[in-house]
């Protein structure tokens, strides 16, 4: 009986208690005719069975790959400890902390991630956390549509093609017009974006570094949207956050990212986190549980959710958003991760991965007719012109072990001979040395 | 306790990382920089492992304390699911190696077991397909009001309206607000839905119904087969809301009884670990109609016994994550049912209805139960009486963290007064489950000798009750203020 304590005896006493007797009477309200036409599952198997079956799957995953696949998701070491601290049941089993006396951990924790996300975003504040970086900037859309009581949302193609067509699905029936600012050579047309923002904009849209791996300075383009009455939305990615100009700096009105890099595994796709930080003009729209520090009746410390009148189990349909929940387990993955690395232990690995993706631009570009999508900075990661079909390359590559990239085409019609290469402090030079070599070999 | 922004002292360093070949300026122009450091924490290893031991110690779980809130089936999670969940083999795997087309044979375990989670929902619940992409339970709720969007559409249907009952969850309307709805609520009688509130809601314009069965009440709508009939005669499409399903596993399943959308919260009948408020994984399964709606990627397998991911859906509503879905969660559901098997299922909703008929006929005599006969998984109870002495329902809630409880859920549903709604589940023992009822008696008890201790409960937790209306009102959001 896994799982069920009960003894024969024990069970008989419950049934006496209720003053029924067998299990099938408690489901008398459930007639004939609404019992199951079929129940054929498997039948039940010892946790030894299920681990060895579970087990020769992961096996049928191949992980020993060497990997330049980045596009927003990036495998970065995760320490020891993030593992060992966030797996605790105190953290793991708890419940959202709606009776605070009892949750002053997560609590504590959440409000703790709410200051360091702020302060690495260099935003006013952040909220618990939303599902992943993709819904985080719809959510982060329709707080300018909120704000603004505007319809109109200008987006940047070079804001992660994933993420534009989750806000594509998103919008279906919310009557929204979405405008798309095509790329030039893989960096935000920023001339582009300001031409499209005017007076009847709710929200611009970018990404920074942008999918290609550019970086840029939003601040001309953030005062534009201001001066017109629109709202500013950026994607970032957190572990450059240590470095590049921050949201904050540029004037943003709403800033957002993908927390997987901040010690989330690549898990096939999540769990991941999503970043929400604004204004603290726009707090009252952001949606999600917001944390805030109080007291007690005795004048300790101690925290509580807040802001719950924009939340759906007040406000049912007019609420802020439906979300309930937040990916707290994973915020708080983000927050020890923060917290072991320190902002110096940060910086190194975005320098390192910096580093690592500049060399490898440097050796890949040696071969003969491969070239940089442009000569725009970028961090770690970076598009390159290939004189073959991309998808060839990395069909042929992969087949030997080695994934050499993200093919554009997959994302980007005309990209087809167009391949995204993404570093971390895990590559080697080694690693980059093979990628050359070998794609120099299939070139020629 | 100390916030780490409190405990950091610049300069010191935790995990060492070596130093990077390169500084910024080598790459980037000066224009593209940040002018200061961000303040994070700067502490040893030591230090931040004891913070967050520290930290958990403040915190009910399950694995530490009986949590018997209703409607939100917070049961055992078995530990080895964890250890499934983080073999490599799965946690290195990027997303995206499975839409190369050279590596798709790289995850094809992963894929592999996408397509047999579908498969194992659809048995259990009689639905014609799942996606896993939603990745909590509200986001299934938007998934599926927006794949009813989506088929209305499709056939040329001006549907306008979804009618939810006012006993449902909060998310519902808001979930089918933002699908592009709007909201008709009707009210209850009797503790059910009123056929005939529903009838006077139904016209042409409704798209769907959304339903909880067993509801917020811990009941079964009796009235069930009726509505069924009733919402498919306006061409309008049933949804049930999974959140329950903890109490009709091999006892019914809504697709046969003719339910077209269902999402499942997978931390709560499917017991992954709740994590403090998520993540979660909401799967969505349909009748066969809504089939070419659902999300894209989905799961293909060849003949060949190879698994794909399949695009080519031109009626589907889309990409409603980036990937696949929370896939980490729904790989410890999976383990935990190919644990339990179909017998697992059934004897785990056998034993949370037992478990909670057994609490309210041992409580039945000591606090008022509005709809005392045979329950669900949960019921409400009521704290109503004069000889209560004005204890309210927050109180004894609060009583109970003082005897290492969680509270039960307070105040849900909204239509039962100083509500305290009781979901014992099928993991806690018959001792757990009496030592509770003796407990709550106590405290009763108390509330008629000594209502102010009540009324001031905790005492014993490391805070006593907190100021929410001062959070509220001056806001102090992060360490900074």
């Amino acid at each position: 009986m896994p799982y069920v304590p009960h003894t024969a005896e024990e069970t008989r006493q419950m049934l006496e208690t209720v003053g029924v007797s067998s299990m099938d009477e408690l489901f008398a309200d459930i007639g004939p005719e609404l019992r199951p036409r079929s129940f054929n599952l498997p039948h039940g198997k010892s946790e030894m069975e299920v681990m060895a079956q579970i087990e020769r799957l992961a096996a049928k995953n191949k992980v020993d790959v060497v990997s330049f696949l980045g596009a927003g998701f990036y495998d970065h070491h995760i320490p020891a400890a993030v593992d060992t601290l966030t797996s605790r049941g105190e953290f793991a089993t708890a419940y959202t902390p709606y009776q605070p006396e009892a949750s002053q951990g997560t609590l504590q924790a959440i409000f703790e991630y709410q200051t360091a996300i702020s302060r690495l975003l260099d935003m006013e504040c952040a909220n618990a956390s939303v599902y992943d970086g993709g819904s985080a900037i719809f959510e982060a859309m329709m707080m300018g549509v909120r704000a603004t009581r505007r319809k109109r949302l200008v987006i940047s193609e070079a804001l992660s093609p994933i993420y534009r067509i989750m806000l594509a699905s998103y919008t279906t029936n919310l009557g929204l017009e979405l405008v798309t600012v095509p790329h030039r050579d893989g960096n935000t047309d920023i001339e582009a974006l300001m031409a499209a923002v005017d007076d009847t904009t709710a929200a611009v849209v970018v990404q920074n570094p942008n999918f290609f791996g550019h970086a840029h300075d939003f601040t001309a383009l953030f005062d534009h949207a201001r001066e017109v009455g629109a709202k500013s939305v950026i994607s970032v990615y957190p572990i450059m956050q240590t470095l590049l100009r921050t949201p904050g700096e540029m004037g943003a009105d709403v800033a957002v990212a993908e927390g997987q890099s901040l010690g989330m595994p690549l898990s096939f796709g999540g769990p991941y986190l999503g970043i929400m930080t604004c204004t603290s003009k726009m707090v009252r729209q952001m949606p999600g549980r917001i944390v805030g520090r109080t007291v007690d009746t005795q004048g300790r410390t101690g925290y509580v959710l807040t802001l719950q009148a924009r939340e759906q189990h007040i406000r049912r349909q007019k609420a802020t958003s439906n979300i309930c929940s937040n990916q707290s387990l994973c915020a708080l993955r983000a927050l020890v991760y923060m917290s072991l690395l320190g902002p110096c232990g940060m910086k190194r690995v975005a320098l390192s991965s910096i580093e690592n993706a500049h060399y490898a631009a440097k050796r890949l570009t040696a071969i003969p007719g491969v070239s940089l999508m442009s000569d725009a900075p970028f961090c770690n990661e970076f598009a390159i012109r290939l004189p073959i079909s991309a998808y060839e390359a990395v069909d042929r590559m992969t087949e030997r072990g080695f994934v050499p990239g993200f093919p554009l085409g997959r994302y980007y019609e005309g990209l087809e001979n167009c391949l995204l290469v993404a570093c971390t402090e895990r590559h080697t030079r080694e690693d980059v040395g093979i990628l050359a070599e070998m794609l120099g070999g299939l070139i020629r | 306790m100390k916030t780490l922004f409190a405990k950091s002292t610049p300069g010191r360093r935790g995990v060492c990382i070596a130093e990077p070949a390169c500084c910024e300026a080598d790459h980037l122009p000066a224009e593209l920089l940040r002018s200061h450091a961000p303040k994070l924490p700067e502490l040893g290893e030591l230090d931040v492992v004891r913070h967050f031991t520290q930290l958990s110690s403040l915190n009910y779980g399950v694995d530490g304390n009986f949590y018997p809130l209703g409607s939100c089936t917070m049961k055992y999670n078995p530990k080895f699911m964890e250890q499934a969940a983080a073999l490599p083999g799965f946690t290195r795997l990027h997303p995206l190696m499975a839409q190369l087309k050279g590596a798709g044979h790289f995850t094809q375990g992963a894929l592999e077991v996408m397509y047999e989670m579908e498969n194992l929902l659809c048995e259990i619940t009689g639905m014609a397909a799942y996606t896993m992409h939603p990745m909590a339970g509200a986001h299934g709720e938007l998934t599926g009001a927006m794949i009813i969007a989506a088929y209305h559409a499709d056939k040329g249907n001006r549907k306008t309206k979804v009618i939810v009952p006012d006993s449902a969850h909060g998310t519902n309307p808001a979930s089918a607000h933002i699908a592009g709805f709007e909201i008709v609520s009707i009210e209850s009688r009797d503790g059910m839905v009123d056929p005939a509130a529903l009838k006077e809601a139904l016209d042409d314009e409704v798209a769907a119904v959304m339903l909880t069965c067993p509801n917020t009440l811990g009941l079964f709508e009796r009235h069930l087969p009726e509505i069924v009939e009733m919402v498919h005669g306006v061409d309008a499409l049933l949804y049930y809301d999974g959140a329950n399903m903890n109490a009709i596993m091999g006892k019914m399943r809504v697709g046969d009884v003719g339910f077209d959308v269902v999402h499942w919260n997978l931390h709560k009948t499917l017991a992954t670990p709740h994590g403090g408020g998520g993540p979660g994984s909401g799967p969505v399964g349909v009748c066969e109609k809504l089939k070419p709606f659902l999300p894209v990627s989905r799961v293909k397998k060849l003949e060949d016994g190879r698994f794909v991911l399949d695009y080519d859906h031109p009626k589907s509503i889309g990409y409603m994550a980036p990937f696949y879905g929370n896939f980490g969660v729904y790989l410890k559901a999976y383990a935990y049912v190919l644990r339990l098997g179909g017998e697992g299922l059934t004897r785990a909703s056998e034993n949370a209805v037992l478990a909670a008929n057994y609490i309210r006929k041992r409580l039945e005599e000591h606090i008022h139960v509005p709809y005392n006969r045979i329950c669900m998984h949960e019921f409400v109870s009521s704290a109503v009486g004069e000889d209560l002495n004005g204890v309210r329902a927050l109180d004894l809630g609060k009583a109970l963290l003082d005897k290492g409880y969680h509270a039960p859920t307070v105040y849900f549903p909204l239509i039962v007064p100083e509500c305290l709604m009781i979901e014992p589940t099928e993991t806690e023992s018959k001792a757990t489950l009496d030592a509770f009822v003796d407990d709550l008696i106590d405290i009763l008890e108390l509330s008629k000798t000594d209502p102010d201790n009540v009324k001031t409960a905790p005492h014993t937790l490391p805070v006593t009750r907190l100021d929410e209306t001062r959070a509220a009102r001056q806001m102090v959001l992060t360490d900074d203020v």
